[in-house]
């Protein structure tokens, strides 16, 4: 073999060399810091509540729900898929654990515990079950998994509303609400204690662990993974799963959250989770994403609500914003790929 | 210094005479990437009328030389000159207008659209708003006809043969007038006839004063086309040469940058037990028919034949990749007919598949990952499910040595390294679990010379360490130099199986063909 030279540099022309630095920076760390600090200085110049450690927490908090669908949304997206059922996911699994908990305390009105277990139970089980069939269609049968998921909104949509009539559930035991909604650890709420331990999992199953490293290289190149001797089915059977896994845990949260079961609370989850996965430079074409890039997508968009909440703008032009967001971040990655093409081509 | 911006079609510089100066000029043409040299400095000529071949290994600067000609990246420093005058070409369509056309490898075809639609993509005749549908139907025929394609004009691109979308490719070329013909290693996946038909239009091309720039590895395409080669390496030109009387031993060393004694290896032969039986097979949608083959631990076993004669389907069936409708598949004994690529890794069987890009490697992965893939299921990388980073880390290291990755830089996605390198990543896969069956769909399509010998010399080893080896290739030097044994297929069936003795360029050809009933 000749031994080729790694790179070589050539001295950078002066007038030039700023522009390289900035792109080689854009390059390296992506969009997502930009935005973060474009968000702080405005909101902190817009409120002075904004960057106090209660509101800081709050937002943490808030955020805990949308971080937690996103990594599922993330699992979907790197295995080359993508999941819009997540919103429903969410609702269904409200309604039938709202459901199941009221159904058992009527029946042992002194078990309250087992009401809240049964109902928990019920609402993962439900939850599941719209993965496996997600999974199934696009694992198995080979149904495009855009059509697939949104195949799977109407019907979960349709199931919710059907149960409760459009109406939403009360009458769950306060102990739901008092722990999984609003308790605390050390002044910590427990949502965010859950958030982190999924972090960590995820964290660990996508860099540690084999199924991980399965789902990069299904969504980067299935041939190639079937060539390798993975079993491509299984494993996009498995990413449906934990997403819908995921989103279900986020749901029984936001359910003793709200002390309700509701059909519409997950609406706003499809388009808010992809945007915190594609801000956080999760692919849009599978094989690539890292977990600490979501977080801080789904942070960041906790971080502009909470933000725009504080400065009053209205609840409608916040749906603007976060698009706006959603649209500039998908063009800074496109900037950034073509960057990074010609860095090594 | 003004420069011309081709934002229409320019007026012919006055001071331009065809018969003395160069038709396509390049001056100190530089490409800097950030941190990468990708052309230092480099000064070409091409005149009208003639053939200039380019000569370098993967990643020696071709690419990015004729990506600058035909518009799809601007240099960032010298002048690029047609017909005397300065251009610059922001974008292919600029380039497209001047009459510099480029051919290039990865193609650049919609597989949805019918084959006039893409010969006319970006250039459709209309009237008025609406296309004029027969009139393109009329000219694609016409062109299609003109070249000898024998393509229908309606029929969807992805129905194609890779070698069809070869030859569409090239129509694409040929639309009108062309001043500057760019064919970067055209006749890659095309056949013997397909390749003479091609090599003629060249010919009538440069008859017309198109100059043409070619790409190719194979000495014999630049014996049979070549007026001058400029041989290419690092990023810089390094001689240009009369093609006529240049030796392929000297292309090589001007090439590589030392002398290269062998280029096929030597390889010991000692079979031993048998290892692979394939008998009587026949596979769903009959692209074999009957055939079989027999593989031995120790020793190399060619099949050749034509592009499409389904000698790769044998490989893949073995491998599990394909519908068997009758036959058995026997590897180390056991019936294996059915069973699915997992089980056969397991089994040491290992495919290296003849699309690197689509089946080998995930490219947007690092080589790390790819090289452990197929290996994930080993202790030795992991345990219990979880993976043993470090010990992945330290055995890839090591693989990417051994077959000398260049840049040795694991965490880079695959998609930036050079077609040679991929496929020593591919390589490097392979050996990262036993593996004592190795099968080789056209190992050296698209890879250089340097890379070429090392493969060689990699298979060298592992037939003389006792693998088996059923080497799958369309390159007749190759099987006639490597193999022990080889078997020739035409048209889905084994047409005969030639001992090494009587391995001979003549006697192998004699197969390819359709033979006379007589």
């Amino acid at each position: 073999m000749t031994e080729l030279p790694l790179s070589r540099s050539l001295a950078a022309s002066p007038r030039s060399s700023l522009a390289r630095t900035a792109k080689l920076a854009f390059v390296r760390i992506g969009v997502l810091p930009v935005l973060l600090i474009i968000a702080l200085v405005c909101f902190t110049a817009m409120s002075g509540n904004f960057l106090s450690t209660r509101n800081l927490m709050n937002v943490a908090r808030q955020s805990s729900y949308l971080t937690i669908v996103s990594l599922g949304q993330m699992l979907a997206l790197i295995a080359g898929g993508i999941d819009l059922s997540v919103g429903t996911t969410l609702a269904v699994t409200s309604v039938v654990s709202a459901l199941a908990m009221v159904a058992a305390l009527n029946a042992f009105p002194d078990m309250i515990w087992l009401a809240i277990v049964a109902g928990m139970v019920s609402g993962l089980l439900v939850g599941s079950i719209i993965g496996l069939i997600n999974g199934a269609g696009v694992a198995l049968l080979g149904v495009n998994p855009f059509m697939m998921t949104l195949g799977m909104t109407s019907v979960g949509f349709g199931i919710a509303l059907y149960l409760t009539s459009g109406v939403p559930v009360y009458g769950m035991p306060e102990a739901f609400g008092a722990v999984l909604g609003f308790g605390t650890i050390a002044t910590v709420p427990i949502p965010i204690y859950v958030t982190l331990l999924l972090v960590v999992l995820m964290y660990v199953l996508l860099n540690w662990t084999r199924l991980g490293r399965y789902i990069y290289a299904v969504g980067g190149n299935m041939k190639a993974a079937r060539l390798s001797g993975i079993n491509s089915r299984s494993t996009l059977l498995a990413t449906y799963l934990m997403c819908s896994g995921l989103t279900t845990i986020a749901g029984l949260m936001l359910t003793a959250r709200l002390s309700t079961g509701e059909a519409n609370i997950g609406a706003s989850m499809p388009l808010e989770s992809i945007a915190a996965c594609v801000i956080g430079g999760v692919g849009l074409s599978g094989g690539i994403g890292r977990v600490g890039g979501v977080v801080l997508g789904a942070l960041f968009i906790g971080l502009v609500q909470n933000g725009m909440n504080l400065a009053r703008i209205d609840s409608y032009l916040q749906m603007v914003v976060i698009g706006t967001i959603l649209v500039v971040a998908v063009i800074a990655d496109r900037l950034r790929t073509r960057f990074l093409a010609e860095l090594h081509s | 210094m003004s420069i011309k911006v081709f934002d229409q079609t320019g007026p012919v510089s006055g001071q331009y005479r065809p018969e003395t100066d160069a038709l396509l000029s390049l001056s100190g043409v530089t490409k800097q990437y950030p941190g990468v040299l990708a052309l230092a400095d480099f000064d070409f000529d091409l005149r009208a009328g003639e053939v200039h071949v380019l000569f370098g290994e993967n990643g020696a600067g071709k690419s990015t030389m004729i990506s600058m000609i035909a518009g799809a990246s601007r240099p960032s420093a010298g002048e690029i000159r047609l017909r005397g005058e300065l251009v610059d070409f922001r974008s292919v369509q600029l380039a497209r207008r001047a009459g510099v056309r480029a051919v290039f490898q990865e193609f650049s075809l919609v597989p949805e659209l019918t084959v006039e639609e893409n010969i006319f993509l970006g250039q459709e005749a209309s009237r008025g708003p609406f296309l004029d549908k027969a009139e393109l139907r009329q000219r694609a025929r016409a062109i299609l006809d003109h070249l000898g394609f024998d393509l229908k004009n309606d029929q969807p691109v992805a129905y194609l043969s890779r070698a069809d979308q070869q030859m569409v490719e090239i129509a694409k070329a040929f639309v009108d007038d062309i001043a500057v013909l760019i064919l970067d290693e055209p006749t890659a996946s095309l056949t013997e006839k397909e390749t003479d038909r091609l090599f003629a239009l060249v010919d009538a091309a440069k008859k017309n004063g198109t100059g043409v720039i070619y790409i190719t590895h194979r000495m014999a395409e630049i014996k049979r086309l070549g007026d001058r080669v400029t041989v290419l390496r690092d990023g810089r030109k390094i001689a240009t040469l009369d093609a006529q009387d240049i030796s392929e031993e000297r292309l090589i060393e001007l090439m590589t940058g030392r002398v290269i004694e062998q280029v096929f290896p030597n390889i010991g032969f000692a079979p031993a037990a048998l290892m692979l039986e394939i008998e009587n097979l026949t596979l769903a949608g009959g692209v074999v028919r009957d055939a079989s083959i027999q593989v031995r631990a120790g020793e190399v076993v060619g099949i050749a034949g034509l592009v499409g004669c389904g000698k790769g389907e044998i490989g893949r069936a073995a491998f599990g990749l394909e519908r068997v409708r009758a036959g058995r598949i026997r590897f180390k004994g056991r019936d294996t007919t059915g069973h699915s690529p997992s089980a056969m890794l397991k089994d040491g069987m290992f495919y290296l598949p003849s699309d690197r890009r689509n089946e080998g490697l995930v490219m947007a992965r690092g080589g790390r990952e790819n090289i452990a893939l197929s290996s994930l299921d080993d202790n030795a990388f992991t345990r219990f499910g979880f993976l043993k980073r470090s010990a992945e880390a330290k055995i890839t290291q090591k693989l990417a040595q051994d077959v000398e990755l260049r840049p040795m830089d694991l965490e880079r996605s695959v998609d930036q390294f050079s077609g040679g390198n991929q496929q020593k990543i591919v390589i490097a896969k392979a050996l990262a679990r036993k593996i004592d069956f190795f099968i080789f769909d056209e190992p050296t399509v698209g890879v250089d010379v340097g890379t070429r010998v090392a493969i060689y010399a990699l298979i060298r080893d592992l037939c003389e360490a006792g693998a088996g080896i059923l080497l799958i290739s369309s390159d007749l030097p190759e099987i006639l130099h490597l193999s022990h044994r080889a078997y020739v297929m035409y048209r889905g069936t084994i047409r005969s199986e030639i001992a090494q003795a009587d391995l001979s360029q003549e006697n192998l050809l004699s197969h390819f063909f359709e033979r006379d009933a007589s």
